[in-house]
């Protein structure tokens, strides 16, 4: 009895331990990281101290609900900590919890309970929730900062008036392929190329109707937007046509799998290819010259926020250009902010995977908006249809045989038992 | 056929701990590639414990799983109790009553879970959060507990209790006393199964998080969009060593006290 007791003890001593070591040196380190960046350059200089302390003393908390790995937390030595350094500022305590998906965000604030202050949807998502009237069109009064959004992101095509969201990241889809496989041009690469026969088994595929869908109406000539069922389809054969070629439909996995040149050539998004990009020096990236979409990743309020002035002054927060410029730097996809756009190094300003230019992102890129329940369902049964129509799948077969199976151990048992049954009586 | 024993070992060893192996092998990886090693760094460490997102949803996690735990195993060993003095026919429709949620898929338990919430948020003011976490948590927990501490007293003597009393116990001295040691054992690995379901539970606390409190592996969870970032490689490796400590001391005291009442019993003898 005393034995258990110990070994008990001894558990919750090592998780208490574990906890501490967990917990003690993460202050310690935050404590002198923030030191550090005082005594550096990296101090944060606001313009408006007085906007920002007005809640001090308040007791004031807000819920900021953001994509994964989505903020610059202060991580990598010498760069600021982005909720730390507003909590210090405004005396607003930040609740900070992430999402991985735009529908499970959607999910998330449809379900009701949670209760949410500033979150950060794509482009797609946010008409839809104007739409529904999930959020409050923001006082643009309290987001002075605006003014630093660069004119191509003002009045976007999922928000016309731009009174629901002030932008906070953008990127591009374009191919990433591996040079030492595929001798062609940067210039020359095009969205046919993951159509080339001569690539077959070497391609990988978005894993998501919109994204997939997309490439397929570029091609064709039509809206990326389009509602047409006819034109759905039209662009469902096309992917039918592709899938022959195609290696695998994966998302992150394109990562790994790029990386080990276990593949050619793949779809994404820019900011992510940046990162592929660093870990093999064999690949590299084009925006196809026929157009893409441009996506956009926005703050918003959700109509049930508590402390929306607070929130406005956290997504003003956001927007300055130190801060702006620490996200951008942590997150590596393509600023709207003009300010943090100037601090960023030559290097990366020129870079024609993050910064394509004015004019190409005005003619050639679309903005996913939202697409009505008809044609969105289209997509998805058009989508499943067109990834399941293989005639030699294996997966057809395994419900059957999985249930026969299940039958016949059934089946086996009873016998089983009736004859011991059996055996017994006599 | 000794040498294939051999080989069956290693081989299942092997399926066991070579995902865990490369895991740990690439926390110490100097680039974010899951493919290629390119070098060695403690960087990605240091990096965690810089890293406020996951090292606070890694404490609200142990702070989740032993609220929950704790509350679970109190509540569980009660019900016990009470379960094993019932008659045959109650007894039985309560334990298929409390096994339900065990063997119910996860994921109706979550959702159930979430629409009752969100059913009292909105009439009592209850925030999605720590709350709703620690109660969904207890939920699931408490089967577990019931169903480790009940063979306890299917093998304690069923007179122990009443032998108690004709000793001169009051009823809540015999149950500290006397039924407590017996079903220790029973309740302390109650407690440190629901301890682990809570630990790792991604399901349920999907589904009952809110906006001021998430456990760890919704954290991780939301980095697929990104690509989950090697810092949590350093923190499994972690968690894994402090694991093996806590089962090699464990093991360790097991091995010396059964020495010792080995060599007691021997005297006696």
């Amino acid at each position: 009895m005393k034995k258990y007791l110990r070994t008990a003890c001894v558990a919750l001593c090592a998780l208490a331990l574990t906890g501490c070591a967990a917990g003690s040196p993460a202050e310690g380190t935050a404590d002198s990281a923030e030191a550090t960046e005082e005594a550096e350059a990296q101090t944060l200089t606001v313009e408006d101290m007085d906007y920002y302390t007005r809640f001090r003393g308040q007791d004031i908390s807000i819920n900021v609900y953001n994509w994964g790995e989505y903020i610059s937390t202060g991580a990598d030595e010498g760069t600021l900590n982005v909720n730390a350094e507003f909590t210090r500022l405004t005396g607003i305590k930040v609740n900070y919890t992430n999402y991985a998906t735009n529908e499970e965000l959607y999910a998330k604030l449809k379900g009701g309970g949670a209760n949410y202050d500033v979150i950060i949807p794509s482009d797609y998502m946010i008409s839809k929730m104007i739409k529904e009237d999930m959020l409050q069109p923001l006082d643009m009064d309290n987001i002075p900062n605006f003014k630093y959004i660069m004119p191509t992101f003002v009045d976007p095509a999922y928000d016309p008036e731009n009174a629901y969201s002030v932008p906070y990241t953008w990127g591009t889809v374009g191919i990433i392929y591996n040079t030492s496989m595929i001798d062609i041009p940067r210039e020359d690469i095009d969205w046919d190329i993951l159509w080339n026969p001569d690539y077959a088994d070497q391609i990988l595929m978005f894993d998501n109707p919109r994204d997939a869908f997309a490439i397929a109406e570029i091609m064709m000539g039509y809206s990326l937007n389009t509602e047409d069922p006819v034109e759905l389809s039209a662009a469902a054969n096309k992917l039918k046509e592709q899938k022959s070629v195609v290696q695998a439909y994966v998302m992150d996995e394109i990562f790994d799998k790029m990386a080990a040149n276990d593949a050619w050539l793949a779809p994404y998004y820019a900011g992510d290819a940046l990162t592929i990009l660093e870990d093999n020096e064999d690949l590299d990236f084009a925006v196809p010259k026929s157009g893409t979409n441009l996506f956009v990743d926005a703050m918003c309020i959700p109509a049930g926020a508590k402390q929306k002035e607070a929130a406005e002054m956290y997504i003003n927060f956001m927007c300055e250009p130190d801060i702006a410029y620490a996200n951008i730097d942590y997150i590596c996809y393509s600023t709207p902010h003009s300010a943090a756009y100037e601090m960023l190094d030559e290097e990366t300003r020129n870079n024609p995977v993050s910064y394509p230019g004015d004019e190409y992102l005005d003619e050639n890129t679309t903005i996913f908006v939202n697409l009505s329940d008809e044609a969105n369902l289209q997509m998805q049964t058009l989508w499943t249809e067109m990834k399941s129509a293989e005639a030699d799948s294996p997966n057809r077969w395994i419900v059957p045989v999985f249930l026969l199976l299940c039958l016949a151990l059934i089946v086996f048992t009873l016998i089983r038992r009736h004859v011991k049954k059996k055996k017994d009586i006599y | 056929m000794k040498t294939l024993s051999k080989i069956y070992m290693a081989l299942v060893l092997m399926f066991l701990y070579v995902p865990i192996f490369v895991l740990i092998v690439f926390s110490f990886n100097e680039t974010k590639s899951r493919s290629v090693f390119s070098g060695f760094t403690l960087e990605w460490y240091a990096k965690l414990f810089r890293n406020e997102v996951i090292i606070s949803s890694l404490v609200n996690t142990i702070i989740i799983a032993v609220t929950a735990s704790i509350a679970a195993t109190v509540l569980g060993t009660l019900a016990a109790i009470g379960i094993n003095s019932m008659r045959k026919f109650p007894k039985a429709v309560v334990m298929n009553i409390t096994n339900m949620p065990i063997v119910n898929p996860e994921i109706v338990t979550g959702v159930s879970l979430m629409l009752l919430f969100v059913f009292f948020a909105a009439r009592m003011n209850l925030e999605f959060g720590f709350v709703t976490l620690v109660i969904a948590h207890i939920t699931f927990d408490v089967p577990y507990v019931i169903l480790n501490v009940m063979p306890k007293f299917r093998q304690m003597d069923p007179n122990l209790f009443e032998a108690a009393q004709d000793l001169g116990c009051g009823p809540f001295t015999a149950l500290r006393k006397v039924i407590l040691p017996e079903i220790m054992p029973g309740v302390v690995s109650g407690f440190l199964m629901s301890f682990t379901f809570s630990l790792d539970d991604f399901v349920i606390s999907y589904f009952t998080s809110g906006s001021t409190s998430q456990t760890l592996p919704i954290t991780i969870y939301s980095m697929t969009r990104r690509k989950i970032s090697p810092e949590i490689n350093a923190l499994s490796t972690m968690i894994f060593v402090v694991v093996v400590i806590v089962l090699v001391v464990k093991n360790l005291i097991e091995t010396r006290q059964e020495r010792i009442l080995r060599a007691n019993g021997g005297d006696e003898q």
